[in-house]
């Protein structure tokens, strides 16, 4: 579903990404581990096509498309969904205007018809439900006065409701309390653990791994993969930490 | 009947930042509306100045009276909004006013709010927008006389500028005599907020919807509820460059 060769990639002139190589197949669920300053957020914001991260070599075929050719926008609509580490907050746009949009500019973009208000509500809702969170909250402006775990919640609400084939989830676990992280982890299985579908989780910790139970996990050092393994690997690095394990 | 007066420079202050040329063509302009709103009544008005020109207005609103403007400056080379209002003992005066201006427009507001009595409230929430290589405008007095004890006055302008080549100025204008007296004012000239238009594409919008949505934002506060205006407001969004 995904191929990445040889990534290199700038932000601000400086190198980031060194040479990192992953593939990534439907039915999979890959966990990139690694400390502060890998690249881990670059690699995520690369995929998601966020301006001023550069690509200077290498390349990422997503669905059998060149996926470095496409807009940011043309990326969600061919199915890939980026959790953000740090969801924006936009003031004056409530979130289920923002969100039957975006669901219905997909939709267009593959040639499906749009959604009505009373379906879209529908789904919205069921979503929401799913994550525990409520209506009123996804009808308030976009993420504007969330706590920080309530943007993840609502990022995975939102995940829900555009359902992609291939989710980048960049530290969706940080800012979760205990119960948070069990909801969101049975949110991310409910919606993405299909046989068509793959998800990227980006995490610091083993934690969320509990509850999303990764296929395989990689350690991400200074921009390039250097050891890749089964979940086994995710415990080695909570216990020896990435120094020892990621050298 | 015409006001006598010779064409304004960009000298005088209140003309500083107008377009004399385009003025000079419909020199001289019609006379002032002066509206009287009496004590204790009730006035309100949108005006929606689509085709450029001048719309001078005089406002004088009496004691415990309301006044209420939501204005709306898109259209023409050239479009100017002036509102001179006179508050009053215990008078309210509200105005609302978004500009969007694109192209080679100079749109400009310009408002003189005197608090001649005490205990009067008056608000000014304007928002601007100027892409192509526009001109916009909004210089705002507020005057507080020497016996206007209890005087509450905010204003609030926010500019958006959507290329580089397009200019916002903004000057609000403070003379108190008085000295229990609140006025506060606030000021911000900006650009679209580049991670929001990067989280509203990375959910599908692509850039023309998702500037539409994030400008729609930016201009609710100054539109208020009322949907024919907010109509005319978003079809020029939706024309812009």
């Amino acid at each position: 579903m995904l191929k990445i060769e040889n990534l290199h990639a700038t932000v601000a002139e400086k190198p980031i990404l060194k040479g990192l190589s992953l593939t990534i197949k439907a039915g999979e669920i890959h966990a990139i581990m690694g400390p502060n300053g890998a690249g881990k957020s670059t690699l995520a914001y690369v995929l998601g096509g966020r301006p001023g991260y550069e690509v200077t070599e290498g390349s990422v075929t997503y669905a059998g498309q060149d996926l470095l050719a496409l807009e940011p926008h043309e990326r969600a609509a061919a199915g890939l969904f980026l959790g953000f580490q740090y969801p924006v907050e936009i003031p004056g746009v409530s979130g289920v205007q923002f969100l039957r949009e975006a669901l219905n500019a997909q939709r267009k973009a593959n040639a499906l018809p749009p959604l009505s208000g009373g379906d879209f509500l529908k789904l919205a809702r069921e979503k929401a439900a799913l994550l525990g969170m409520d209506m009123d909250m996804l009808k308030r402006p976009v993420n504007v006065g969330f706590s920080g775990g309530e943007k993840k919640r609502a990022e995975m609400v939102q995940m829900g409701i555009l359902n992609p084939s291939l989710a980048i989830l960049d530290e969706t676990d940080s800012g979760l309390d205990i119960d948070a992280l069990r909801i969101v982890g049975d949110g991310i299985n409910a919606i993405m653990r299909a046989p068509d579908k793959a998800v990227l989780l980006i995490t610091h910790y083993q934690r969320l791994l509990d509850y999303v139970r990764p296929d395989f996990v990689h350690v991400l050092a200074d921009g390039r993969i250097t050891r890749s393994g089964g979940p086994e690997l995710a415990l080695e690095l909570e216990r020896e930490g990435y120094v020892e394990v990621a050298a | 009947m015409t006001n006598a007066v010779a064409l304004p420079s960009q000298r005088q202050e209140d003309w500083r930042y107008a377009d004399i040329g385009a003025l000079a063509k419909i020199w001289p302009l019609a006379p002032r509306e002066n509206i009287i709103v009496p004590a204790g009544g009730n006035f309100t008005r949108t005006i929606v100045q689509e085709k450029g020109g001048v719309v001078q207005i005089d406002l004088s609103i009496g004691t415990g009276a309301t006044a209420m403007l939501h204005i709306l400056n898109i259209g023409g080379d050239y479009g100017r909004v002036e509102i001179n209002a006179n508050l009053h003992n215990g008078a309210d005066f509200t105005l609302d006013c978004a500009q969007i201006a694109d192209g080679e427009q100079t749109l400009e507001l310009i408002t003189h709010v005197t608090h001649a009595e005490g205990e009067a409230t008056s608000r000014q929430m304007v928002r601007n927008i100027a892409g192509g290589t526009a001109n916009v405008t909004y210089l705002g007095r507020v005057s507080v006389a020497r016996d206007a004890q209890g005087t509450n006055s905010a204003q609030n302008v926010k500019a958006m500028l959507l290329s580089p080549q397009a200019t916002a100025n903004a000057k609000p204008e403070l003379e108190i005599f008085a000295d229990d007296v609140q006025c506060a004012h606030g000021c911000a000239v900006g650009e679209l907020d580049s991670a929001a238009l990067f989280y509203l594409a990375s959910r599908g919008l692509g850039p023309v919807m998702a500037r539409q949505m994030l400008l729609q934002a930016f201009l609710a506060e100054a539109l208020g509820d009322d949907a024919a205006l907010i109509a005319a407001a978003h079809e020029k969004l939706g024309a812009l460059q």
